[in-house]
């Protein structure tokens, strides 16, 4: 690799970096929008038009406030844990193929990887409950520790199949093995163990467990304030933001669109990017429609049910394939 | 030469993990400038609801967190074990398939026989 070629990846993670803050900045305000319209509300209003600097104001706000950390909590790690957050949620940007011959780094584990990225994102969470030295924080973060170690399982099962389909676990190749149609017609149950299993992973409602505000205040990030707070909020739309991606890349073709009329001038960014949004917009509705789960439903809903599903799943594409 | 080999395809990797832990740093460091810090007892005491902490934080917690965490490592490992038989399944066929199948019935023993026992039930 020639020092040209490092300085172009530099480019192209300085790019997608700055596009995927932009994108949490704004998917904190669409998020507020979505959900005051559906409740009958407007959503911000006040900061700009139709409130649409309200996550610049946001930003600023958490930059200037005060650093607190508690007197008996354990500062190098109380410091490190939202930094671990970030760390594994921006990573796994690196193997997205945004379109064709778009990806920072084109691994022929993909997959894999994703997958140990975002495990590591469960220390954060982990470290973060621990560190503080608070009671709803250290519950919060004993929960959110579970409820991620048993929703990954379910995860990693379920793209088994994607893989057998493609033969590979590179996420270019999955999306053109894609190029008849999408594996979600041929896989719906891996695509809603996904899905829903990619909830409960990022920690959002129905699923919110670990945060949730009326029995543990905030869960593992009670005691964090300020831009530290502002950091695991990031780690948390990233890893949405990634979920998301990796869905449309395993189930719903990637960049691909229909190939007629004037659908074939449009360029693979857009499809990838609508078909991204669509799934982030579903997390949106499915926060403003369904209460939360309580913790005993959660786990077993895992265990009992999205596991042996996933299983059955990969049994079933097996025997397929064999015929 | 033997033992140089250097993994090139990861070097991007490496980039972006610099990148993201400046970027997981720079508003802690850089806001230190910024940012007023006037700090009082009451104010670094953890959380509770408005009344001073009682007791230990970190008390005893349920034995189900340490169940959960031990069927983890085994059906993660199972997850791994997975991978490599799928993305070669076009090229090893129906052997591979009956041998998975071993594997997965044995788990699957092991999985009845946790549900059996109550390790994935929460009261």
């Amino acid at each position: 690799m020639t020092i040209l070629e490092i300085g172009i990846t530099f480019i192209k993670v300085f790019i997608l970096v700055t596009i995927v803050l932009l994108h949490v900045a704004y998917a904190t305000y669409c998020e507020r929008k979505v959900i005051g319209h559906m409740q009958a509300r407007l959503g911000p209003m006040h900061v700009g038009p139709h409130g649409l600097l309200q996550p610049i104001a946001d930003f600023v706000k958490l930059f200037f406030k005060e650093d607190i950390i508690p007197s008996n909590a354990d500062k190098p790690v109380f410091f490190i844990a939202p930094v671990i957050g970030v760390i594994a949620a921006l990573s796994s940007l690196a193997v997205i193929p945004l379109w064709e011959t778009f990806s920072i780094a084109n691994l022929n584990i993909g997959i894999l990887y994703i997958l140990a990225l975002s495990s590591l994102g469960a220390y954060s969470i982990i470290l973060a409950g621990w560190a503080s030295n608070s009671k709803y924080a250290f519950l919060g973060g004993l929960r959110a520790s579970a409820q991620v170690i048993s929703y990954e399982i379910a995860i990693g099962l379920s793209l088994v199949g994607v893989m057998m389909l493609a033969g590979s676990a590179n996420l270019v190749d999955i999306v053109n093995a894609q190029s008849m149609y999408p594996f979600i017609l041929v896989q719906p149950i891996a695509f809603f163990v996904f899905i829903m299993s990619a909830i409960a992973e990022t920690n959002r409602a129905p699923f919110d467990l670990p945060e949730a505000e009326s029995e543990l205040v905030a869960g593992y990030f009670t005691e964090y304030s300020g831009m530290r707070f502002g950091l695991f909020f990031m780690a948390e739309y990233v890893a949405m933001f990634i979920m998301s991606a990796i869905a449309t890349i395993c189930f719903l073709g990637g960049w691909k669109g229909p190939d007629f009329w004037v659908f074939s001038y449009v360029p693979q960014i857009v499809w990838f990017l609508i078909k991204v949004y669509a799934l982030i917009f579903f997390y949106f509705w499915i926060r403003a429609t369904l209460p939360r789960y309580r913790y005993d439903q959660l786990m077993g809903l895992g265990w009992k049910l999205f596991i042996p599903l996933a299983l059955a799943n990969i049994v079933i594409t097996g025997l397929v394939k064999l015929f | 030469m033997p033992g140089t080999y250097i993994p090139i395809n990861y070097l991007p990797v490496l980039i972006i993990l610099i990148a993201a832990t400046l970027i997981g740093l720079a508003p802690l460091l850089i806001g230190i400038i910024l940012r007023p810090r006037r700090p009082y007892p009451a104010k670094l005491s953890p959380y509770e609801s408005g009344i001073p902490p009682v007791g230990e934080p970190r008390e005893r917690f349920s034995v189900k967190f340490y169940i959960i965490a031990m069927l983890f490592v085994v059906f993660d490992v199972e997850a791994v074990f997975l991978y490599p038989w799928a993305v070669a399944y076009d090229k090893i066929g129906l052997y591979s398939f009956i041998e998975m199948m071993i594997f997965i019935y044995i788990l699957l023993v092991g999985y009845i026989y946790a549900w059996g026992k109550g390790a994935i039930e929460w009261e």
